[in-house]
């Protein structure tokens, strides 16, 4: 039996308003506002960052080691050439045999990603293959795609033992249908007109898949507890479900209003919700949309019930601040070019050579612990650190990114150049050993305390422009509640 | 121990800059502008220099790699020069690398010199050099400026002694207030102004909990220093200064990695402080030592530097600090000529303009901030930040 054996998912901290975005710029479109707020990645994320969260919260209590391939479905790649997959299996120190692959350009790519970990699980190529699908992408301001589009990811893990959820089947339909497209000089999306979507896309082609899935394996609407797909427009997204016979319970909520139109992982991330609530024995269809639709049939296994407990959706959509303003947005996303004071523009080159030979410390926060005296330490060190030992050369790797520590104390720098000032940072002293100071991040100095608990995150640590560059590394956040 | 260097190197003449900024003067002017002072404090000529050392950190904003610059600019005749940078104790290794010239016998008289020109940046504060941590730790290196690295310390220190932020501040803004004095009466400072406590506590956060005041002037200056061998220097002038002790220790690391260190203190002062004390054959520092000029590029780097030189009790220094005991007519005066607050902070001038003045306090030339019958002065420079430095302690004397 192959299906998926762990699930997670990232939703980041910050939330617009849509309200906030109309304020702001709803004087050049009155007609565009929505209701509900969307989710924001900080300054520092991208598809990349929320990609290897998501991982991080779908490898709750799973052993990373035993991971063979890595997927990565996204349309806001930071690279185009680059693997960004790799830079997240690097990120999850995962095994350099790992295959790695970058499923891209349509909001699809998250499911064929899935698909293609269940073929590589049932040939058996791989045995245990990560899927991450994140987005952040960007809708041009003052129009209706920026107060739709939010940012955020799902993971999941799919292999043939201690499965929660089998897949039983898959159906797809393709077309070149431009609803949306941003070609290479793009950053923002451009779209044709949202009725003719709505009624000759969105509205036909999930139904397409999902009818001749449930066709292909004999089933009914009736047969399924739960259907999934993503939300493009509310009355629509109803319709869809209706259309093809399904009750108004048996469709998974949408989330629109909390977190906006996701993209590539949406469809993913509300798969993650649904199986959140799914019992033994449902079935479960998950379908996408964009340039037509891939349609999977889950079925739950009683093993769901051994899950560890992780954020999920369920958290993360708890978790959340309001980023209050659009001004911060702008800036947060560079659509404002701000005045970065000079100390801001000074970024030396990024030697490429030093990056690979330390990709381990920086890009997997990996330092070592030493055999004979035991105390970790970071960055790695040939020779000991503890006076009372000093061993040359007796180091294992010894992963720190995944370890919580507490803030041993902590500034707030507004020198510092930081798009999100004041620029916070402290010292961790982790637990289990080890102490490195961090950017911290996701928190206000005023709620800062020595001693309060945190966690790494895997964020951008700086853009370099000039040389067109997004560099790695790991931050410390408060423990998300 | 080894036999140490005391009283073997003297020092025969100095020359500082007005430190400030000094939009109109290059590099090269301020060391020309140092030099010539010291000179002729020392009543020397050029020819009588036999080695020279020169002091400076940001070289890629100012004069450039190695010690060329010093030659050329002063016209030294092809006499050995060197050029070294240990962060903002930078000056204080300019000063040793020539003492212990003097004190190897490889040479009999000669050049200290530190220079900075920290203005042509084109911003406040230290230049952004990403690098100078290396081109790895500089990926794992927060987001710092240094006012943050030492504010650490300030939050560290105020958790480990149950001060509250307020406390905390008002305490700092004793320090300051206290240097602010000083230098209001140095004509060659770059602040000269007094401020208030509450001025100092109100003031704009720069980074939590030090605020404005609580950071040193950023500043352009070079300082120079001539010494030669102690049996020699009667006959240049008859009142020299000589080194009783040069000590310095650097981090070793385990501050950084390891989670015994505190933060709340800088372990190489307490190393180099005590060689110091052994080297100058001091027992008892709170009873010895006259007056000193520290590295307080931070008023919680002087709090904490109180602590570290054996001079206040651990945690203590609160006390000393309201009782007025390193004011200028306290039992220690520290920072008589303003220090790095007020004085200013060229990088590589630092550790010699501090002993420019104990040097001046010592022949009795310190006009209105003039110690009475000061007998030993001690400077401690340090460079790095608290988890990661090195730091340099002179105690000179007559």
């Amino acid at each position: 039996m192959v299906g998926i054996t762990s699930y997670g998912a990232y939703i980041p901290m910050y939330r617009i308003q849509r309200m906030t975005i109309y304020q702001a710029l709803g004087w050049l479109n009155p007609a565009s506002l929505l209701p509900g707020e969307k989710g924001v990645a900080n300054y520092d994320e991208d598809s990349l960052t929320m990609a290897v969260a998501a991982a991080v919260d779908c490898l709750t209590g799973v052993d990373r080691d035993k991971i063979d391939g890595l997927f990565f479905a996204t349309t806001t790649a930071p690279y185009k050439e680059r693997q960004n997959a790799g830079i997240i299996a690097t990120a999850l120190d995962l095994n350099p045999n790992a295959r790695t692959a970058d499923f891209a350009t349509s909001l699809k790519a998250g499911t064929g990603a899935l698909i293609s970990a269940y073929d590589a699980a049932t040939s058996g190529s791989a045995k245990n293959v990560m899927v991450c699908a994140a987005d952040c992408r960007m809708g041009k301001p003052g129009g209706y795609q920026e107060e739709v589009y939010g940012d955020g990811a799902a993971a999941l893990l799919v292999g043939d033992k201690n499965v929660i959820a089998s897949i039983e089947g898959t159906n797809s339909v393709s077309y070149d249908f431009v609803d949306v497209w941003r070609s290479q000089e793009d950053r923002f999306n451009r779209a044709w007109e949202d009725r003719w979507i709505r009624d000759e896309g969105y509205g036909k082609f999930i139904s397409e898949a999902i009818s001749g899935l449930l066709k292909k394996c004999n089933l009914t609407p009736k047969d399924i507890a739960k259907v999934v797909y993503p939300c493009l427009y509310t009355r629509a997204h109803a319709d869809i479900g209706k259309q093809i016979g399904f009750e108004r319970g048996q469709v998974q909520e949408h989330y629109f209003t909390a977190i906006g139109n996701t993209g590539t992982p949406y469809a993913l991330m509300l798969l993650v919700a649904a199986l959140e609530e799914a019992k033994p024995g449902d079935r479960i269809i998950v379908a996408s949309h964009g340039n037509g639709s891939d349609a999977v049939l889950l079925q739950v296994t009683k093993d769901i019930k051994k899950l560890k407990d992780r954020r999920g959706m369920k958290k993360h959509l708890e978790s959340k601040k309001d980023l209050g303003s659009y001004e911060k947005y702008a800036t947060f996303r560079e659509i404002l070019e701000i005045d970065t004071g000079g100390r801001g523009d000074e970024i030396a080159a990024t030697p490429m050579s030093t990056l690979w030979r330390e990709r381990k410390m920086i890009l997997g926060l990996c330092g070592v612990k030493c055999r004979r005296c035991g105390t970790p330490q970071y960055p790695p060190q040939d020779i000991c650190a503890n006076p009372k030992c000093g061993a040359i050369k007796e180091m294992d790797d010894y992963r720190f990114s995944d370890k919580t520590g507490r803030l041993f104390t902590y500034t707030g720098d507004l020198l510092a150049f930081s798009p999100s000032p004041p620029a916070i940072y402290g010292t961790v002293d982790f637990d289990g050993g080890g102490r490195w100071f961090f950017d911290l991040d996701d928190c206000e100095i005023d709620s800062m305390q020595v001693g309060m608990p945190v966690e790494m995150s895997f964020r951008r640590k700086y853009h370099d422009p000039s040389r067109r560059l997004y560099v790695y590394y790991w931050k410390a956040t408060p423990i998300r509640a | 121990m080894a036999e140490g260097i005391r009283d073997k190197v003297a020092i025969i003449g100095m020359g500082c800059t007005k430190f400030g900024e000094r939009w109109d003067m290059s590099a090269g002017n301020l060391m020309v502008e140092a030099f010539v002072e010291a000179i002729q404090d020392a009543g020397i000529e050029k020819k009588d220099l036999q080695a020279s050392w020169l002091g400076t950190c940001y070289e890629e904003v100012s004069v450039g790699k190695s010690a060329i610059p010093l030659a050329v600019t002063l016209k030294l005749p092809f006499i050995p020069a060197t050029r070294v940078e240990n962060f903002c104790a930078t000056g204080s290794e300019a000063l040793r690398g020539a003492c212990y010239g003097v004190a190897s016998g490889a040479c009999d008289i000669a050049l200290a010199l530190g220079v900075e020109k920290l203005k042509d940046v084109g911003y406040g504060g230290l230049p952004q050099v990403d690098t100078q941590v290396g081109t790895a730790l500089r990926f794992a290196f927060p987001n710092y400026t240094p006012p943050g690295m030492f504010a650490m310390m300030g939050t560290r220190y105020f958790a480990q002694y149950g001060l509250s932020p307020q406390e905390g501040k008002r305490v700092l803004a004793h320090i300051t207030v206290k240097s602010h004095h000083n230098g209001a009466m140095n004509p060659k400072a770059h602040l000269r102004r007094e401020v208030t406590i509450d001025e100092v506590v109100n003031a704009p956060i720069v980074a939590w909990p030090l605020g404005l005041f609580d950071c040193c002037g950023v500043s352009d200056g070079a300082a120079a220093a001539i010494v030669c061998r102690a049996d020699l220097a009667k006959k240049y002038r008859p009142d020299p200064v000589y080194v009783k002790s040069l000590q310095i220790a650097a981090s070793s690391g385990e501050e950084m990695i390891c989670t015994d260190w505190d933060f709340a203190h800088v372990e190489s002062t307490v190393r180099a402080s005590e060689r110091a004390y052994r080297e100058a054959g001091i027992k008892s520092p709170r009873k010895e030592i006259s007056m000193m000029e520290v590295h307080d590029c931070f008023s919680i780097t002087e709090l904490t530097i109180y602590e570290d030189l054996g001079i206040s009790p651990r945690g203590k220094a609160k006390d000393d600090v309201e009782a007025g005991f390193y004011d200028l007519d306290g039992k220690i005066p520290c920072q008589p000529d303003g220090g790095l607050k007020c004085f200013g902070h060229p990088i590589g001038a630092s550790g010699l303009r501090m002993m420019y003045e104990m040097y001046k306090q010592l022949q009795g030339k310190a006009g209105p901030r003039q110690v009475k019958d000061p007998k030993f002065g001690l400077t401690h420079n340090m460079g790095g930040i608290p988890p990661l430095n090195v730091v340099s302690i002179c105690i000179v004397g007559h």
